[in-house]
């Protein structure tokens, strides 16, 4: 047997509440104290507490960005997580479990909803098995996946642990034994465990002790019961740089501290909402020159409307201002959003995607909202709209969009998606220097003062108006939602209303000629490559790995991210795309919402589309079978993945 | 150099019909702004949409003709951005109590120091008439094809419960009454709320100027006994503060709501409600970040040669694996 070092997909599940995210966060630590790469995506339902959640966390000795299709292990402490995810396990693969739950029947576990148990079932019944976890144990252990009992229970109701707590207590403390278990099997230094429940639990040293106790306690238990060595194991490896664990949430509202965005509105909704929190968190940070003076104000309001139109009266007094959201609150501010088009005002509105329409499904994956993102609100006013399709672009991005809207005085939709919220990664610190500030024709307070007479929007060869804010000596001014004339009063002239909208929408043309290349898209791989596929969003991580296992197997495919949505990069397109002999559209929709631009813009339609709308993520492997599928000449024109629990 | 009346005066031609109580108001508010001697380029006037929200351009300060019922968040908005302005929010009785009226409570609970006037004629004058929330039920003004069939909302008593710290009720045709109570709204620390009666000649002939006027109850001598009256007549005493004993303070809220809820023959204007026990939204941000009125977030520095000047080495640290 080949002994695989450093490549890891591992999972843990539970109830919500029940402690997987802390167990799997304490796992991703200890992984990344060792200095190694860690992936990690966080599946929730809706819920508070009670429904399946799980962890899935890749571990590598080189940057991973993308969820898979295969796991290594998968570790468990309660019955459920055993029965959904087994099958999930690769070959090779081991799963850890509770020994006093395998005879739990499928009809006992409440959230185990029908469709799943007839399915799971259904394999069972044809095996004459009955419908509980033992059986799922069995299948997996036919398939040669190799089984790790642990007695959780036994290892805890020991006279030394019961003399500490209450069993009752003590059982709370089973998430954390599952990551001991697992850095037993994987040969894994118990001490990176040991100093990331030191983090977990800081300033708590009696639960320090307890949990480190306990994950002792399950670590040799797991060495003394089972010796032979697991196909897979972790070493540390040397990492001097600092780097972070971070998710897309927080990425964004660094990016947003960074651009000096001072002033944040928001309104409860996932995925957005823990960005809002974690700002109004870090109200107050310090400054480059030493002060402790910076801050940025979080303003919680009673709705969506409200929300985008604080953000846009807080950009009329000169604050970076941003509102961010989700599908269900963005349609909320589509009305708000033409006003700031109207009225130049820049303002950004960062969009995190999740399955709709409607409520539709709150915490999943869905690029659902593309076309709505471009065409939100009434009548035609210019917007941009950049998606990011990793983590790092997210920080960026933040701190880009800043720009854009002053630069460009209208509204930027900065579009993300819930992998892409709650991805979490290591990352060397970004760096706050790279994007440089550019605040458009703001005008200073002397300068405002100097004006001889002044009009907000007035015609210029640009297109674009100095603009003073609120406040400024010398700027008096008005805004409408009405058409107005170049000094914000309102006009219905057949004249200048033609004269304004010319001004407005020209605005774009200046920025796709002004904006960097590789902030409109991203050409990666092989230019001349004879498959081209085609995405945006978050998929870029599966997409990415995917492509490099591809070429590995001498095929010529290329990846085009689109990342500038509007003012669309059309013509740097049609070049690209009338390159390659194929073309093949990858997005987590039912439509094809980003090819249909493309063709809008370009004439040129995708030869292929590997579409996902099942509200979970599109992995690398699905990439990569779907794409030898197709080039293999055995795909539909449409290809829908399903993969997913 | 002291500001004139005709420094608070744009340019702009107003097209409100001829009679309409709009204009009381627009010349009251800036009249309040010429005795306060308040710098034009530090007030904004922020309205919604309808005939009302036509004001600020009338007014030679920033202006900002928001959208309908949205006045309270864009104001908010600015105000919190920038705590050193001067912001007056104005709008009709639709735009304020029917679509508006989520925000006008929301709002309410923050008492931010910005002032809204709300001028309430109890019907949607720019579409040609329906009935406002405002209007009494069964009441037919012209234009309604059938009486109104919903109930009014009272808005004196939406702004006590939504927690307006300043509540007073004007009347358009009594001018230097109203410009009093402007003045006394925006120099009052925290939420103000000044609802105005305002008869809409075109659409509105049931609340007409006669009507407030009494010009249909005469007395034996055949004078009209106006239907307005001033709170200021029957010493009624608004102030809550901190020195107002817990007892004195239940009977200021119970002479509040009777007077909230008085209608018909008698109609009282004045300041209802001046309550100075709560802090405003300004001091509790205030109090977490201390240089929020020196250097508020719309006029903070945020780059040094394009360099962004945050100092994000904490954010990293928290989330920092070794």
């Amino acid at each position: 047997m080949e002994l695989i070092i450093n490549h890891l997909a591992w999972r843990i599940g539970g109830a919500q509440g029940s402690g997987v995210d802390s167990a799997a966060n304490l796992f991703a630590s200890a992984m990344a104290s060792g200095g190694l790469h860690v992936f990690g995506n966080r599946e929730f339902y809706s819920n508070i507490m009670g429904e399946h959640s799980y962890f899935e966390l890749r571990v590598s000795d080189h940057p991973v960005a993308c969820p898979t299709t295969r796991l290594n292990v998968l570790t468990t402490f309660d019955a459920e997580t055993a029965i959904r995810h087994s099958n999930e396990i690769a070959d090779g693969g081991a799963l850890i479990y509770d020994v006093k739950l395998i005879d739990t029947p499928f009809e006992k576990i409440p959230n185990l909803e029908r469709r799943v148990q007839q399915d799971l079932g259904k394999v069972l019944d044809e095996k004459g098995l009955p419908r509980t976890m033992n059986s799922m144990l069995q299948l997996a252990e036919q398939r040669g996946i190799t089984l790790y009992p642990v007695p959780y229970e036994d290892l805890l109701k020991t006279d030394e642990m019961l003399q500490k707590l209450p069993y009752a207590t003590l059982k709370k403390m089973v998430n954390t034994m599952s990551a001991a278990a697992s850095a037993a099997l994987l040969d894994y230094d118990l001490k990176f465990i040991n100093q990331g429940l030191e983090e977990t639990f800081s300033g708590k040293q009696k639960v320090i002790e307890l949990n480190i106790r306990a994950a002792e306690i399950t670590y040799d238990y797991f060495k003394k019961t089972f010796t032979q060595p697991f196909s897979r194991k972790i070493e540390p490896i040397e990492s001097t740089e600092k780097r972070l664990y971070v998710n897309g949430n927080q990425a964004v509202g660094m990016g947003k501290i960074a651009a000096g965005c001072s002033v944040q509105t928001y309104y409860p909704i996932s995925p957005a909402t823990d960005e809002s929190t974690y700002l109004e968190g870090h109200e107050s940070f310090p400054l480059k020159n030493g002060s402790s003076k910076g801050s940025i104000l979080v303003l919680q309001t009673g709705d969506e409307i409200a929300a985008i139109c604080s953000a846009i009266g807080a950009g009329l007094s000169g604050a970076r201002a941003a509102t961010s959201t989700s599908g269900p609150g963005f349609s909320l501010m589509a009305e708000a959003l033409g006003w700031a088009g109207i009225n130049e005002t820049p303002v950004v509105v960062t969009l995190y995607q999740r399955g709709g329409p409607s409520t539709g499904l709150p915490t999943r994956s869905e690029q659902g909202d593309l076309r709505f993102a471009l065409h939100a609100g009434h009548g035609e006013f210019p917007r941009l709209l950049v998606a990011s399709g990793d983590l790092e672009e997210s920080f960026y991005d933040a701190m880009r969009v800043f720009n854009y809207a002053e630069r460009y005085q209208t509204p930027v939709i900065h579009l993300l998606d819930k992998g892409l919220a709650t991805y979490k990664r290591t990352f060397p610190y970004f760096d706050t220097n790279r994007i440089k500030i550019e605040r458009g024709a703001l005008l200073s307070d002397e300068e405002a003062a100097k004006l001889e007479s002044y009009d907000r929007f007035a015609y210029t060869d640009s297109n674009i108006s100095p603009r003073t804010v609120l406040g400024q000596a010398g700027g008096v001014s008005w805004y409408t939602g009405d058409e107005s004339t170049e000094d914000g009063h309102i006009t219905e002239d057949p004249v200048d209303r033609v004269r304004m909208m010319e001004k407005r929408a020209n605005k774009l043309i200046s920025a796709l000629q002004e904006i960097p290349e590789d902030e409109q898209f991203i050409l990666h791989g092989d230019p001349n490559a004879t498959t081209t596929i085609v995405g945006w969003g978050s998929t870029k991580g599966s997409i990415l790995e995917a492509l490099g296992r591809l070429n590995n197997a001498d095929h010529s495919v290329n990846f085009l991210q689109g990342r500038l949505m509007s003012p669309f990069p059309a013509v740097a397109f049609s070049t690209i795309l009338e390159k390659a002999e194929r073309l093949i559209g990858i997005e987590e929709n039912y439509s094809g919402q980003f090819a249909q631009l493309i063709r809008e813009h370009t004439g040129i339609a995708m030869d292929y589309f590997i579409s996902k709308y099942n509200g979970r993520p599109i992995t690398v492997d699905e990439v990569e079978e779907s794409v030898l599928e197709i080039m293999g000449g055995q795909a539909p024109q449409k290809v829908v993945l399903h993969h997913g629990i | 150099m002291a500001y004139s009346i005709q420094d608070y005066k744009s340019d702009v031609h107003s097209n409100w019909c001829p009679g309409c109580g709009d204009f009381g108001i627009l010349n009251a508010v800036q009249m309040g702004l010429m005795d306060m001697q308040l710098d034009p380029h530090n007030v904004a006037v922020f309205s919604g949409v309808g005939c009302a929200a036509k004001t600020p351009h009338y007014i030679q300060t920033y202006g900002v003709h928001t959208l309908h019922g949205r006045v309270l968040p864009f104001a908010t908005g600015a105000k919190l951005a920038n705590p050193n302005l001067n912001i007056i929010a104005v709008g009709g009785d639709g735009d304020g109590m029917g679509i508006g009226a989520g925000h006008f409570v929301g709002t309410g609970r923050m008492n931010l120091d910005l002032t809204y006037i709300l001028f309430n004629n109890g019907v949607y004058g720019l579409t040609k008439g329906q009935a406002s929330p405002t209007l009494a039920l069964g009441q037919q003004t012209k234009s309604l094809p059938q009486p109104n069939s919903s109930g009014p909302v009272n808005p004196l008593l939406l702004a006590f419960a939504s927690g307006y710290s300043f509540i007073a009720r004007g009347y358009a045709y009594a001018i230097p009454q109203l410009k009093g109570l402007i003045r006394d709204a925006i120099e009052h620390p925290g939420l103000s709320f000044v609802e105005v009666l305002q008869p809409c000649p075109t659409y509105n002939n049931i609340n007409t100027r006669e009507w407030y006027g009494g010009a249909d109850r005469k007395d034996a001598e055949g004078t009209a006994r106006p239907r307005v009256y001033n709170l200021e007549d029957q010493d009624h005493d608004p102030l809550i503060s901190s020195e107002t004993a817990t007892e004195a303070r239940h009977a200021k809220v119970g002479v509040f709501i009777e007077k909230a809820l008085e209608w018909g023959d008698a109609i009282p204007t004045g300041t209802f409600l001046r309550n100075l026990t709560q802090n405003t939204y300004e001091e509790r941000i205030g109090a977490r970040i201390e240089t929020y009125r020196s250097e508020p977030p719309a006029r903070r520095q945020i780059e040094d040669n394009q360099q962004s000047v945050a100092d994000l080495t904490p954010l990293f640290e928290e989330l920092r694996v070794f």
